[in-house]
């Protein structure tokens, strides 16, 4: 094993030089860095053409100019030496500063989208894997395939004119004609009557009352001008928490489990409480504090299932903790709705609120909420983006692996032995089919570093993406180094821990020491 | 409980669909080629049928419409060509009544006619398609099938070559070649005809560093074919290592690539449409799709349909080629059970009702 990791650890060096001497030269000889002095008219032509020759070291051949670039880099390598020198760019700033900031920004732009992604993605996945050649299947099989083929700065300028300007014209005044209200509700409807699937009279059943529901809490929501006011109170956090609890409950331990159940719903009960409790500690709330409030919530919930007890403590556990989890994040956004009428008449934002480009409202003052508030919808649109284009991988990879096993004789088995298909699914096909995904998503983690390129580009966001871009427009070597050196270590660790992983979840997989 | 659970459900659509496979395996595949029966399961696949019949459309249209290979096209206007604005440069053609109009996608703010330029676009995506499917292909097959035959120190050296290309990102890479290839300042061999061709340029350097993919998977299709018996016989007859690759294993292996290329040409479309969108791919005055998006994407409140027409058939193109690329797949693999799903739930009527043969319904289309 050590061998294995050893060998790979080597081997992995010596691509990383070759592939850095390779993208350096290409950089380097991409192009002219003096092409726009050359053509200006300036009087200080030649200054400035001198000035930008130094800068880029231009007068030292580019392969040697690679190996005083490598002498700098290496001082990495040595810890907490604090001589990482990968040069400069061309306005002079040191790349590793730069690259710290636009790690930062490439990582809040990324990681939502991706982790919503893999979770939608998967959970379509097994749907469709389950009502194989159904309505659904197809429909969702389409759409990949639709959603495979977005160009993403296509689909991104379509969400700035609609979700973004749209959105906020309709903010301007929030009613929502009772046509469109019925549309939308008739829409949900039929989509949840494909979903459920089964015999005509459920789907009628399901079908007939979301589109009820839906048109229903539309019409309030234009009466009350929710959405100038949104927010949801104790009681619709109860009722939400009672149904996350029992969904929940279904899909750990099935509702046979009853200890699991009553240790959800008691967690719902203390979460409501708490809203109470913690009005007043979360305006003054920061960063790190929501973040071990979330663990706190978690180790309540384990706690909870601990002391339930019943015939298998670690389903209910499992079932609480999730349960917590999930009501601790309804107050956290009923938290944030309480916010929202304070940032909308923000005079920085002006009764916008959706942004189109950018990461951030420039100047923008106030609390932990307004300026969370404001990073969250700088990041809507480029999220939604970025899940729309990802998300079909994840769907087609999920449901071919969840197919694959769902035909295999242990399956047979289990059912077989009288097992309900809650487990059979749960417990013996999806945690199967979820070992190939596992490394998909270790690649794609890998891959994340790199940013997206062009969703960077379309939304203004200056992030690894940008950094690479222009580094290239300049035919300034040292920033693409830097972008090029975390994404290809990154994509080398998580290719290792990929693999390690794939050997760990699957026994029958054997490392080659 | 008088419905049946979901569960038996699943196990008998598994049964039936076992049964109309082997029916229709027996049936049909006896006595045809490899190649009759990929064609024949490709041919029965609705959707890919009907992406390969979008593309066919597409592909005619755009490279008749404005003349391509400096012949003309029967279009009346080039992608060029500035004419006074039609009605404030709004789509002409409706569909119904049907009409073309005299500029059927509408007009630029300059005049130039949108047609003319989303078929320009069109004709420049697939040629830069096709060019990166052909020699990423042929690339990823040679060095793919080279490094799983021959093992050792040629499988160690091309190995570690594709490791260092694929550990660039290729978005990266394709924007350093991008760049290289649309550099015209200089007095090189390669300049003149880069002006007159970048769109070729571009197709060529993008094929020589996408081929990774397709050859580590063409590596493992080697791997596992060099082993069998039929590799074994061969070699004993005395057939030498070229007969060995070209006549026995790569007819096994071609399914694979043929697959993958069209995979790797259905992102290909994509890259070329974000290159030049990024403005480092097909260079203005010169049009592609992803360059029309770009150069329009401002004007969307005023002129939406400078921004719908080019995005529209980047999605027809990719759509097809995708739903092709599907048909080929299931086409090709060997294992599949079960290809048409309609088939098979005819047959469980049909049994279950009258007394229809098996065989017609399952290879009824």
């Amino acid at each position: 094993m050590l061998t294995y990791i050893v060998r790979r650890l080597v081997t992995a060096a010596l691509i990383l030089l070759g592939a850095s001497f390779l993208v350096y030269l290409l950089t380097a000889l991409s192009g002219d860095p003096l092409a726009e002095f050359r053509a200006s008219s300036a009087p200080n032509r030649q200054a400035l053409m001198d000035s930008r020759t130094n800068l880029l070291d231009l007068n030292t051949p580019a392969p040697l100019r690679y190996f005083k670039w490598l002498g700098g880099a290496a001082q990495c390598l040595v810890p907490f030496g604090n001589a990482c020198n990968l040069g400069k760019n061309i306005a002079g700033q040191p790349i590793t500063e730069a690259l710290g900031f636009a790690l930062v920004q490439t990582l809040t732009l990324v990681t939502g989208a991706t982790v919503l992604a893999i979770l939608i993605g998967i959970s379509l996945g097994v749907v469709t894997a389950l009502r194989q050649y159904s309505a659904l299947d197809y429909g969702v099989t389409f759409m990949a395939f639709l959603f495979f083929s977005l160009p993403i700065f296509w689909v991104a300028v379509l969400l700035k004119e609609f979700g973004a300007i749209g959105f906020n014209d309709f903010l301007r005044n929030p009613e929502i004609p009772p046509a469109v209200a019925l549309g939308i509700g008739a829409v949900l409807g039929v989509i949840a009557a494909v979903v459920v699937g089964g015999a005509a009279k459920r789907r009628l059943i399901v079908g007939g009352s979301v589109f009820a529901v839906v048109s229903l809490i539309l019409f309030y929501f234009s009466l009350t001008q929710w959405f100038r006011n949104p927010g949801l109170g104790p009681v619709i956090i109860a009722i939400l928490g009672a149904g996350i609890a029992v969904g929940i409950t279904i899909l750990v331990s099935g509702l046979k489990n009853r200890k699991a159940l009553q240790s959800s719903l008691i967690v719902v009960g203390i979460g409501v409480i708490a809203y109470f409790a913690m009005q007043p500690l979360l305006n003054e709330a920061t960063g790190l504090m929501i973040f071990l409030l979330a663990i706190a919530t978690i180790l309540v919930g384990m706690a909870v299932g601990y002391f339930m007890g019943g015939y298998d403590r670690g389903q209910s556990m499992r079932a609480a903790a999730i349960t917590a989890f999930l009501v601790g994040a309804l107050v956290i956004v009923d938290r944030f709705m309480q916010a929202w009428p304070s940032y909308f008449n923000n005079s920085r934002v002006r009764g916008r609120p959706i942004a189109t480009i950018g990461a951030g409202t420039p100047n923008i003052q106030g609390d932990f909420w307004i300026l969370s508030t404001d990073t969250l919808t700088h990041l809507v649109l480029p999220t939604v983006a970025l899940i729309l284009v990802s998300l079909a991988s994840y769907t087609r990879f999920t449901r071919s692996s969840m197919l694959e096993i769902m035909n295999m004789d242990f399956i047979r088995t289990a059912r077989a032995k009288g097992l309900s298909e809650r487990s059979v699914i749960m417990g013996h096909a999806f945690r199967n089919a979820l070992i190939p995904i596992a490394t998909i998503v270790a690649f794609d983690i890998g891959a994340l570093i790199g940013g997206a390129v062009i969703t960077e580009t379309v939304f203004s966001v200056r992030g690894m993406g940008f950094l690479f871009i222009d580094g290239l427009l300049h035919i300034d070597p040292n920033p693409v180094m830097g972008v090029f050196l975390c994404v290809a270590v990154t994509a080398m660790v998580f290719n290792l821990i990929a693999d390690l992983a794939y050997s760990a979840l699957d026994p029958r997989v054997r490392i080659k020491a | 409980m008088s419905q049946p659970t979901q569960e038996e459900e699943l196990l008998a659509q598994q049964a039936l669909a076992e049964a109309a496979a082997t029916q229709t395996g027996s049936e049909i595949t006896s006595g045809l080629s490899q190649g009759q029966i990929v064609r024949k399961r490709f041919f029965g696949h609705t959707g890919a049928l009907i992406g390969l019949a979008v593309f066919v459309v597409i592909f005619l249209l755009a490279f008749t419409a404005v003349g391509a290979f400096g012949l003309p096209g029967w279009w009346k206007y080039n992608y060029l060509d500035v004419s006074p604005l039609v009605n404030d440069g709004a789509p002409t053609s409706s569909l119904w009544p049907f009409a073309w109009g005299e500029h059927p996608f509408g007009q630029d703010r300059i005049g130039r006619d949108l047609f003319a330029m989303t078929m320009r676009g069109a004709q420049q995506s697939i040629t830069v398609m096709l060019l990166i499917g052909g020699i990423a292909g042929a690339i990823g097959a040679i060095i793919g099938g080279l490094a799983g035959y021959f093992r050792g120190w040629v499988e160690a050296i091309l190995m570690r070559l594709t490791d260092v290309i694929i550990i660039i990102p290729l978005l990266l890479l394709a924007a350093v070649v991008g760049q290289i290839a649309s550099r015209r300042d200089e007095g090189s061999w390669i300049a003149g005809f880069a002006s007159s061709n970048s769109v070729v340029i571009l197709g060529i350097f993008l094929g020589l560093v996408s081929w990774v993919g397709l050859a580590r998977l063409v590596r493992g299709e080697f791997l596992t074919l060099r082993e069998r018996e039929f590799v074994d016989a061969a070699r004993i007859s005395g057939a030498s290592n070229a007969r060995i690759i070209f006549k026995h294993i790569l007819p096994n292996a071609v399914g694979v690539l043929i697959v993958n290329v069209t995979l790797t040409m259905s992102a290909a479309i994509l890259l070329e449409t974000a290159l030049s969108y990024l403005g480092l791919g097909v260079h203005s005055p010169d049009t592609s799709l992803g360059l029309l998006i770009s150069q329009n994407q401002e004007a969307f409140a005023t002129r939406p349909w400078l921004f719908w027409y080019p995005g529209l058939f980047i999605i027809l193109i990719c759509l097809s080629i995708n739903f092709i690329g599907d048909g080929l797949r299931d086409a090709f693999d060997p294992r599949q059970k079960k290809f048409k799903a309609k088939s098979a739930v005819e047959t469980t009527r049909q049994s279950s009702t009258t007394t229809a043969p098996l065989a017609d319904t399952a290879q009824g289309s």
